[in-house]
């Protein structure tokens, strides 16, 4: 194939490589799998449903898992597998100038993963702590005073070391798996830390549904409000749920679709991905409700009057209280912050794969050079920003711009200009199509050209002017500007950059197969897309 | 819990856990496209599995 062929500017090291490959379908889904699930399927998700209409929230979540989740899944799966590159290459070879859509989803996964580094750090932490309960009784103290060490909102120096350890650790445990390649570093960790995962997580809401007042929280979670779904933010809510939870429209699944041999069936196992994905988040919910009404239990009160129901304050202030109280505490705390830990890791990998992959293609590099070039700038800022005084809040305002701001316009941008500016719907479409065994209508077209930039978009809006508006958090003008829009500006600025540096080795002469229209010869196919 | 709680709960398992075991049994029934069905061309360039070790700088 033509891909094979050594493009302009020669091979570093003589012949092309063959493109990296996942040995076989379970491979893929496993590791596509712990891509989506991640800190937000167990952090997130249950909160969201609570306060949304509890159990009425099902039909949304399912509304928008079937109309944007899966659609959205199926386009990163297109584009990847078709173009056959890391988000910059693909996008390339959709259209030149789109190569510049590709570095903006690499940024975004620098960014995040560079914070979600420090939430893996503090999950290990809080491992070893759940041994001796360690946070006493004022978890919220503990987290927040005596590990984090917490200071105003700026910028500070102030090392330190409880969260800096855990943090290097992290880091060159990822770097090392990243190193090893797509199928014998990422696709082998993922195999084992998945099983584990989904085993050791079992085990924690069975043992959740026998605590006293476990059933006040399920009551509390599936009670249905239906007046909810009258409620325009409910329904944003749920598209944005499910958006945030499938690792869809950054880049990821772009390039782990990229890793597929040609001939490799597509849609179907996305739809294994996207259904487990979402069951591991009813799962969760399950577990973290039963668990908060075994609370509500203990301090007399309502779960409807609990703080503290979601994020980071869910896992390191509120679980830590109630690991306190409930028989085993010790033992289940270290089962539940180990999972949290090995499902942030798992999707971790994969977050950074997209780094990597990307400097890669671009500069020809072998993996091993882009996990060390690549991944000891992200370590340096990462232990820099986060293993300081002031790291709780650059990670909570980063988070904040670069998932609502970034992934949002990502996947706006991409609908946009892959589907309206260079009109490459039917292409995808019959992709798709050829290659897998459950077919897509031209319903998918519509889904992910009309509706999916009309929801998203509306998101993208209502955030910027909420946060232009009111801001974030109480923190401070000058701080929302450096650490939340500054951030954006990284995003974009670093896109440019990397755009127009220069190829070590032109990703253009491409043929994609199969040919679209088909019918036409290979040949004759791309001719636009070919060199000059 | 009462009697909405309950056949909510249960039928979000139903969907959701529902759609992943119908959806697995579908691939596992259909993993691949066969062969013939397949547009012609698109073999995979197999040489990775004897290609030497990476060099690294």
């Amino acid at each position: 194939m033509a891909e094979t062929t050594s493009g302009a500017g020669g091979a570093a090291h003589g012949a092309q490589r063959p493109r990296e490959q996942w040995t076989g379908q379970v491979g893929f889904i496993v590791a596509a799998i712990g891509s989506a699930v991640g800190l937000g399927n167990i952090w997130r998700f249950p909160g969201v449903a609570y306060e949304n209409g509890g159990g009425a929230f099902l039909v949304p979540y399912l509304v928008a898992l079937l109309t944007a989740g899966i659609p959205i899944l199926f386009l990163d799966y297109a584009i990847g597998h078709r173009f056959r590159g890391s988000a910059p290459t693909a996008f390339r070879r959709v259209a030149r100038p789109f190569e510049s859509l590709g570095w903006f989803q690499v940024m975004i996964s620098f960014v995040i993963a560079v914070y979600y580094t420090a939430v893996i750090a503090w999950a290990l932490s809080f491992f070893v702590y759940s041994f001796d309960l360690r946070w006493g009784d004022d978890p919220a103290g503990f987290f927040t005073g005596d590990y984090l060490q917490l200071a105003d909102p700026g910028v500070s120096l102030d090392v330190v070391p409880s969260v800096l350890v855990p943090l290097v650790g992290v880091w060159v445990v990822v770097l090392v798996v990243l190193a090893a390649g797509v199928a014998r570093g990422v696709q082998r960790a993922n195999m084992v830390f998945l099983p584990l995962l989904v085993a050791a997580f079992l085990v924690l809401v069975v043992r959740a549904l026998f605590l006293d007042g476990a059933v006040d929280g399920l009551n509390a979670l599936f009670t249905p409000d239906w007046a909810a779904l009258g409620d325009p933010n409910v329904w944003i809510a749920a598209y944005s749920q499910i958006f945030f939870s499938l690792s869809i429209a950054f880049g990821i699944m772009v390039t782990y679709a990229s890793y597929r041999k040609r001939r490799a069936n597509l849609t179907s196992p996305g739809l294994v991905v996207a259904f487990s994905n979402s069951s591991f988040e009813i799962l969760a919910g399950i577990g973290v409700f039963a668990t908060l009404g075994f609370l509500a239990g203990r301090q007399g009160v309502g779960v409807g009057e609990l703080e503290g129901i979601s994020g980071p304050i869910l896992s390191f202030v509120t679980f830590p209280a109630i690991v306190s109280e409930m028989p085993g505490g010790p033992f289940f705390g270290a089962l539940f912050f180990l999972s949290l830990a090995m499902a942030g890791f798992t999707s971790l990998l994969s977050i950074l794969q997209v780094v990597s992959a990307g400097f890669q293609e671009k500069f020809s590099w072998t993996p091993r050079q882009a996990a060390l070039r690549v991944g000891v700038v992200c370590a340096v800022v990462s232990v820099a920003l986060f293993s300081t005084t002031t790291g709780l809040i650059a990670l909570d305002t980063a988070d904040q711009w670069a998932n609502n701001i970034g992934i949002v316009a990502s996947a706006v941008l991409t609908c946009v200009l892959v589907l309206w500016v260079r009109r490459r719907g039917s292409e995808l479409q019959y992709h798709l199509n050829a290659v897998s065994t459950f077919r897509v209508g031209a319903w998918w077209q519509v889904l992910v050209a009309l509706l999916a930039p009309l929801v998203l978009g509306y998101m993208l809006v209502s955030r910027v002017v909420t946060l232009l508006v009111d801001g974030y958090e109480g923190y401070p003008g000058w701080y929302l500007a450096l650490f939340g829009w500054g951030t954006v500006a990284l995003l974009v600025v670093g896109a440019l950059v990397l755009t127009a540096l220069r190829w070590r080795r032109s990703p253009d002469a491409f043929v994609a197969w199969p040919p679209f229209p088909p019918g036409r010869t290979a040949a004759t196919t791309h001719d636009a897309e070919v060199t000059r | 819990m009462n009697t909405s709680a309950i056949i909510l709960m249960v039928l979000a398992i139903l969907v959701v856990w529902g759609g992943l075991v119908v959806s697995a049994l579908a691939l596992r029934a259909r993993p691949e496209r066969d062969g013939a069905d397949l547009p012609p061309g698109g073999e995979d360039d197999h040489r990775e599995d004897t290609a030497p070790l990476e060099r690294d700088t």
